[in-house]
């Protein structure tokens, strides 16, 4: 079953055509794994899947409501506790359990610390937990796995492959092997023309970049 | 939308939220006044709702740039952009959090620090009716501020400059109200377009808001 399709889709960043001419389709239980250079325009193109920016032309089709985003900033509260983050995403989602999340990024004894007291690898741990409370059929991943060590990746990748498994399906954009089953999608070839790729930022630094633009 | 609004009201009122900040600049303007203009009881009482009115303003801007720029940097309102709220709900329920926690608590110490300022025995009651039917204005006009910035860096001084010429006419009609309520005189005309102000700009800026901060999160 279809989930997602993309028709000749182009997309800038900050007024900048990044790429153009991408087509690809997302099946329920297929995970489709972005991969490119820095500054090749990942984040640009699941920003665009998720809605935050609207494509330069083509078009996204997807049901509404279908994607859960998952961003470099975990948009957490560092004055919350790990359950009180948790629960306010489920809450704006429509109320989920938090309990399976909890225990799919094995948080359950961390669950009353505050984020701020959390490392950088368990704070990402609780930011890839909000996606399990969303609800969400399809997950649009950026660099998921940063600051994660191998066991956590492993959870990830488990979350992920159940999330499949039970019709859902998910876009991401990583530099590292899932150990999933996944279909590859290089964004290389589709850089539009006259964009170039800088070594000195991070495709994923949006913050600062985007803050060079205004 | 009920959870975001108690999650900023948890926010606010946790380590480094700002809750009390206004109230505390609400306070020291309050006391200062009196040092610089002097202890002339009859010269205090006529400006002190004037100098009531500002100080709430002030107050109040000054907790503005924390309603998108915490959320903007931890990366929570690109998550509620995506999330299944309306932005405009979202802009509602942050500018009704910010009057909750900056607002509301101006409304009540304001008549606490009336005595400070020899503020007329009469003029009491208009005070507290028209902070309370204004500052709900500030709130919003506010948060349409903090959505036109949010992405800048240090865009505060910036959203100050946007947002103070909108806060004019409800610091005239405000301040209009209690001098004339003090002085005996009719004074439902002011609080009527106080009223009108407030009720518009809670009609329509939410709007106005959320287009604003979708066009900054692109």
């Amino acid at each position: 079953m279809e989930m997602l399709r993309a028709d000749n889709l182009a997309v800038s960043r900050g007024g900048m055509p990044v790429l153009e001419g991408l087509s690809f389709t997302l099946a329920a239980g297929q995970v489709l794994v972005l991969r490119g250079p820095n500054g090749s325009g990942k984040t640009t193109l699941l920003r665009t899947l998720a809605g935050l920016q609207p494509p330069l032309a083509g078009t996204v089709r997807c049901a509404d409501d279908a994607i859960a985003y998952a961003a470099h900033a975990d948009g957490l509260k560092v004055t919350l506790t790990v359950r009180e983050n948790l629960h306010f995403w489920a809450g704006v989602y429509g109320g989920a359990d938090i309990a399976p999340a909890l225990a799919q990024f094995n948080l359950e004894s961390l669950s009353e610390r505050l984020a701020g007291s959390l490392s950088a690898g368990q704070k990402r741990r609780l930011g890839l937990a909000r996606l399990m409370v969303t609800g969400r059929t399809i997950w649009a991943l950026d660099e998921p796995t940063v600051s994660l060590d191998t066991a956590s990746v492993a959870l990830f990748a488990a979350a992920v492959r159940a999330h499949v498994a039970s019709g859902g399906a998910a876009v991401i954009a990583t530099h590292i092997d899932l150990g999933l089953e996944s279909d590859v999608l290089d964004v290389a070839p589709f850089r539009a023309n006259g964009s170039t790729v800088h070594n000195d930022f991070d495709s994923g630094s949006g913050v600062e970049f985007d803050g060079g633009f205004l | 939308m009920i959870r975001l609004f108690t999650r900023d009201l948890v926010l606010a009122v946790r380590a480094g939220g700002g809750f009390g900040l206004g109230l505390a600049f609400f306070l020291i303007v309050s006391v200062l006044v009196p040092f610089g203009v002097g202890p002339e009881n009859e010269l205090l009482g006529r400006i002190a709702p004037g100098i009531l009115w500002l100080g709430a303003l002030l107050a109040c801007l000054l907790s503005l740039d924390r309603i998108f720029a915490l959320d903007f940097e931890d990366g929570s309102l690109d998550l509620l952009a995506t999330a299944p709220v309306p932005m405009e709900a979202v802009v509602l329920m942050k500018a009704l959090a910010h009057w909750v926690t900056t607002g509301l608590p101006l409304v009540i110490a304001a008549p606490v620090l009336g005595v400070l300022l020899q503020l007329q025995g009469s003029a009491y009651g208009w005070l507290v009716l028209s902070l309370l039917i204004g500052t709900p204005a500030l709130s919003v006009i506010g948060t349409f501020g903090a959505a036109l910035t949010v992405g800048l860096k240090r865009g505060g001084l910036l959203m100050s400059l946007l947002v103070l010429p909108l806060y004019v006419p409800t610091l005239i009609f405000g301040a209009e109200a209690v001098r004339r309520g003090a002085a005996g005189a009719e004074n439902a005309v002011p609080l009527l377009l106080l009223a009108g102000i407030s009720l518009g700009a809670v009609a329509l800026l939410p709007f106005a808001a959320a287009a604003a901060i979708r066009m900054n999160l692109r």
